[in-house]
C-alpha cells in the first residue's frame, strides 16, 4: 500500500435533521485514483463537500485525517491550502469578477501559504499560458467573468484549469463528465492525468463507466446509503452494467 | 443549520465592520465665530473675507428665503432635530493673512494631510493631479497654480476667486442651485465659507486632473463650502473631490453645493469618493451629508458625467443631477453607495431633458450591510421639447447581513412620445454556495467578499480616473477588510 493520503473513519454526518453519511469509512493512498459509483441520494456529493468544509453539514461522529493533519481542524480555505481540490459539479458565477483575477487571487492565496512569492499579473499570465494550451481554451477565456455564461464545457475545463494552477495532493472530480461530449472529456482527462503531481491521487465520483476509459481506477468503490458497501475492480463496472444497482442490494 | 447561518453572518459582520481609520483630530489654533445663524453672523462672515456688496445681498436673500423653509422630509431617512444654533459656522485655522507658501502652512495642517495621503508639497504628489485643501471652513493651498494658469485654467479657493475674478463668479454663482432652492443650499448659499472654483477656457483641454480634498476637523463647526466649475465652448475637465472627517460622537452638518456649467461642446467629468465618519457600530456621531450637485448642459452636444463612491456619513442625502438644456447634450450617473451599522443614504440623480436629442445614463449600485439603508431615488424626466430624447437606468441593489435594507424609487415624467426610456433594477446577496466556492480556492472570507463587491461594482469603478479607481477600490477593501483569517 502507498503512504495514506486521506483516511475516513465511521464519519456520519447530517444535513438539517437529515442523516446522509452513515458509518462511512475510506482510505486513499498517493498515487491512486479511486472511483465512487452509487445511485441519486446515496451521498457521494455530500462526502465531497463534506471533505472541502462546506458549512452546511454537520459532522456527527467521525474522523478524517489528510496528509497528516485532522481535517476539522481547517477552515475550507486552508484545506484548500492543504491540498484538497474539489472540481464543482455546478461550478457558480461570479457577475462582475474576471476569470483572471479569480485565479490569480487564488494562486497567490496558495503561494502566500507556502510562503512563496507572490507572482505580479505578467508573470501569472505566463505560467497560466501554458496551462490554456494544454486545456485547448483560448486566452481571451480569462477576461470573461468567472462562469458567467461559460457553456457546460467551459466550465469544466474553467475548473481543471484551477486545479492545475494550485496543484493539489487530492482532487476530487464530483460528476465532471456531466454534460460533457466525449472530446472534450478526452481533453480534461488527459488534462488531469498528465499534469497532477505523480503523488496526488483522485477522487472520481460519477455515474458513467465512460470516463473510467480515460482515467484508469485503482479502486473501484459502490455506495449505497450514506456508506461503502462494496470495493473492487473493473468486475464491479461489469455487473452494474448487467444488472444495475440492485445487484449490490443485499 | 440556524448556527451556521448565523455564524456566516457574523463572519461576514466582522468582514465589513472595520475601524474607520481617519477618525484621528489635529489640535490647532483657531478663530471661530459665535455659535449659531443670524444675520449678524452672515454680516461678519462676508466681512471677515472681505466679500463685495453682491455677495453679502446674496448671502442675506438665501438666509431670509433659509428661514421660512423646513427641513425636507420626503426621504427615506430618519434624522435626529438639528438645532441651527448650536452650529459654529465659521471656524478657521489662524494663520497670516496671506499665504505665500506651503512653508506658512501650519505645519500641524500639513501633517494632517499627509497622514491622509494627500501630500501638498509638490516635489511629492501625484504629478498629474492638482488638489485644493479644505480644512473646515478654509482652503489651505491650492497646488499646481501655476502650471495651470499657463493652459488659462484657473483653479483656486472659491473666496480667492471672490477677490479676483469677482466678475466671472456674480455671473455663474448660484446660476445653476438658485439661493432658494431647497433648504440645504438655501443655508449654504446664506453661510458658505470656501470650497473650490474652476474655469477652463474655450478650447482648453485642462491638462492636469483637478481635485479637492475636503476635512472637517473642529468639532461643533459645519461644513458649509462651495464647488463652481466652468467649462467654456470645447474644453474638457476632470474633477476629483475627497473627504474625511475625525471620529466624534456628536453628528456634524456638511452641507456643500457643486454647481457646474458646461458649454457647448465641453466635457466636465465629476468624481466622488466621500468617506466622512459614519458614527460608530451603534450609530452615534457621523456626518450629516446634506449635499446638492447639479450641472448644467448649457451648449449643444455638452457632456456632463457624475460618479461617485459614498462609503461614509451617517446619513447621505444628495442627488447629483445633470439638466439637459443643449441639443445633443448628454448627462451621466454612476454611483456606489455603501452603507454599514445604522448609516443612511437616501441618493440618487435627476436627468431633467430639455433639449432635443438629449441622452442620459444612471448606473447606480447599493452595498447594504449591518443595519444600515441604502436608497435609490432618481427622476427621469423628458420636457415636451426634447424630442427623441433616451435615458437608460440600472440601480443594482447588494445586501449583505440581514438586517439592512435596499429600496429604488424610480420616478419617470415622461411629456414627449419620441422618449426612449429605460430602467432595470436587480436585488441580489452573496449566496453560500458562492462564499463556498471561493473559500474552496483557497480565498478567505474576507477577501472572497470584497472580491464579489468589487465585482458588483466594476461598471462604477471604471468610470472613475485612473488615478483614483484603484483608491476607491482600496477604501471600499478598507471598508470590508476584516478582522477574520
Amino acid at each position: 500500500m502507498n503512504n495514506i493520503l486521506l483516511s475516513v473513519d465511521k464519519l456520519n454526518a447530517k444535513i438539517q435533521n437529515t442523516e446522509i453519511l452513515k458509518n462511512f469509512s475510506l482510505e486513499i493512498g498517493e498515487n491512486e485514483i479511486h472511483v465512487i459509483m452509487g445511485p441519486n441520494g446515496s451521498g457521494k456529493s455530500t462526502f465531497s463537500k463534506i471533505l472541502a468544509g462546506h458549512p452546511s453539514y454537520e459532522i456527527i461522529s467521525g474522523q478524517i485525517s489528510f496528509d497528516n493533519k485532522d481535517l476539522f481542524d481547517l477552515s475550507p480555505e486552508n484545506r484548500s491550502h492543504a491540498g484538497i481540490f474539489l472540481a464543482f459539479q455546478y461550478p457558480v458565477e461570479i457577475a462582475g469578477v474576471t476569470n483572471f483575477d479569480f485565479l490569480r487571487i487564488a494562486y497567490n492565496e496558495k503561494q502566500k501559504y507556502e510562503k512563496k512569492e507572490e507572482l505580479d499579473p505578467l508573470e501569472f499570465m505566463e505560467i497560466t499560458q501554458g496551462f490554456l494550451k494544454k486545456l485547448k481554451m483560448k486566452p481571451e477565456f480569462l477576461n470573461r467573468n468567472l462562469n458567467e455564461g461559460f457553456s457546460g464545457g467551459e466550465k469544466k475545463r474553467n475548473e481543471i484549469l484551477q486545479m492545475l494552477l494550485l496543484n493539489p495532493k487530492l482532487v476530487i472530480l464530483d460528476e465532471i463528465d456531466s454534460g460533457l461530449d466525449i472530446d472534450a472529456l478526452k481533453i480534461i482527462c488527459e488534462g488531469i492525468v498528465k499534469n497532477l503531481s505523480t503523488k496526488a491521487s483522485l477522487v472520481v465520483i460519477t455515474h458513467y463507466p465512460r470516463i473510467l476509459t480515460y482515467l484508469k481506477p485503482t479502486h473501484i468503490h459502490i455506495m449505497m446509503d450514506g456508506k461503502i458497501i462494496k470495493t473492487g475492480n473493473q468486475e464491479l463496472i461489469d455487473i452494474l452494467e448487467t444488472k444495475g444497482y440492485e445487484a449490490f442490494n443485499q | 443549520m440556524d448556527e451556521i447561518k448565523k455564524q456566516t453572518n457574523f463572519e461576514i459582520n466582522q468582514v465589513i465592520s472595520q475601524p474607520y481609520k481617519y477618525g484621528f483630530k489635529t489640535e490647532i489654533e483657531r478663530e471661530i465665530f459665535p455659535v449659531g445663524i443670524n444675520e449678524n453672523i452672515i454680516r461678519l462672515i462676508s466681512e471677515k473675507k472681505k466679500e463685495p456688496q453682491f455677495l453679502l445681498e446674496y448671502r442675506l436673500k438665501a438666509y431670509k428665503k433659509w428661514i421660512q423653509m423646513k427641513t425636507p422630509e420626503w426621504a427615506n431617512l430618519d434624522i435626529n432635530s438639528i438645532n441651527y444654533q448650536d452650529i459654529t459656522y465659521y471656524s478657521v485655522p489662524k494663520k497670516k493673512e496671506k499665504l505665500n507658501s506651503l512653508s506658512e502652512v501650519d505645519p500641524e495642517i500639513l501633517k494632517t494631510f499627509e497622514k491622509l495621503g494627500i501630500s501638498l508639497d509638490e516635489q511629492k504628489k501625484l504629478s498629474n493631479v492638482a488638489i485644493d485643501a479644505v480644512f473646515d471652513s478654509v482652503s489651505i493651498a491650492t497646488t499646481f497654480k501655476e502650471k495651470l494658469g499657463k493652459s488659462g485654467v484657473i483653479f483656486c479657493s472659491i473666496s480667492e476667486a471672490v477677490e479676483e475674478y469677482p466678475e466671472l463668479v456674480k455671473k455663474f454663482l448660484g446660476s445653476v442651485v438658485s439661493a432658494g432652492d431647497n433648504f440645504f443650499a438655501s443655508l449654504n448659499s446664506a453661510v458658505f465659507s470656501d470650497g473650490s472654483f474652476c474655469y477652463v477656457p474655450k478650447n482648453v483641454i485642462c491638462p492636469l486632473e483637478l481635485s479637492t480634498y475636503f476635512r472637517i476637523n473642529d468639532k461643533d463647526a459645519g461644513q458649509f463650502e462651495r464647488t463652481l466649475i466652468i467649462a467654456e465652448k470645447n474644453s474638457t475637465v476632470n474633477y476629483l473631490e475627497g473627504c474625511t472627517a475625525p471620529q466624534y460622537s456628536q453628528n456634524q452638518l456638511h452641507a456643500a453645493i457643486v454647481e457646474l456649467i458646461a458649454f457647448e461642446n465641453a466635457k466636465i467629468k465629476y468624481s466622488t469618493v466621500q468617506n466622512w465618519y459614519s458614527g460608530d457600530e451603534k450609530g452615534i456621531g457621523g456626518i450629516y451629508n446634506f449635499v446638492t450637485k447639479r450641472g448644467l448642459c448649457i451648449g449643444q452636444n455638452s457632456n456632463i458625467s457624475w460618479t461617485q463612491v459614498e462609503t461614509g456619513s451617517s446619513i447621505t442625502w444628495k442627488y447629483p443631477s445633470c439638466i439637459l438644456l443643449g441639443n445633443g447634450s448628454s448627462g451621466e450617473f454612476y454611483s456606489v453607495a455603501l452603507t454599514n451599522y445604522y448609516q443612511q443614504a437616501d441618493t440618487g440623480t435627476k436627468m431633467i431633458h430639455l433639449g432635443k436629442q438629449t441622452k442620459s445614463k444612471i448606473i447606480s449600485k447599493g452595498i447594504s450591510c449591518g443595519s444600515s439603508k441604502n436608497a435609490y431615488r432618481g427622476l427621469v424626466k423628458i420636457g415636451s421639447n426634447a424630442a427623441y430624447s433616451r435615458n437608460f437606468s440600472q440601480c443594482d441593489s447588494f445586501l449583505l447581513g440581514s438586517s439592512s435594507t435596499a429600496s429604488t424609487y424610480p420616478y419617470l415624467d415622461i411629456w414627449h412620445s419620441t422618449a426612449i426610456v429605460e430602467h432595470e433594477a436587480t436585488v441580489s446577496k452573496i449566496s453560500e454556495e458562492q462564499l463556498f466556492y471561493l473559500l474552496q480556492r483557497g480565498i478567505n472570507t474576507e477577501q472572497a467578499i470584497s472580491l464579489m463587491i468589487s465585482g458588483f461594482c466594476k461598471d462604477v469603478f471604471t468610470m472613475l480616473p485612473m488615478e483614483f479607481a484603484s483608491e476607491a477600490d482600496k477604501l471600499l477593501a478598507l471598508k470590508l477588510e476584516g478582522t477574520v483569517g
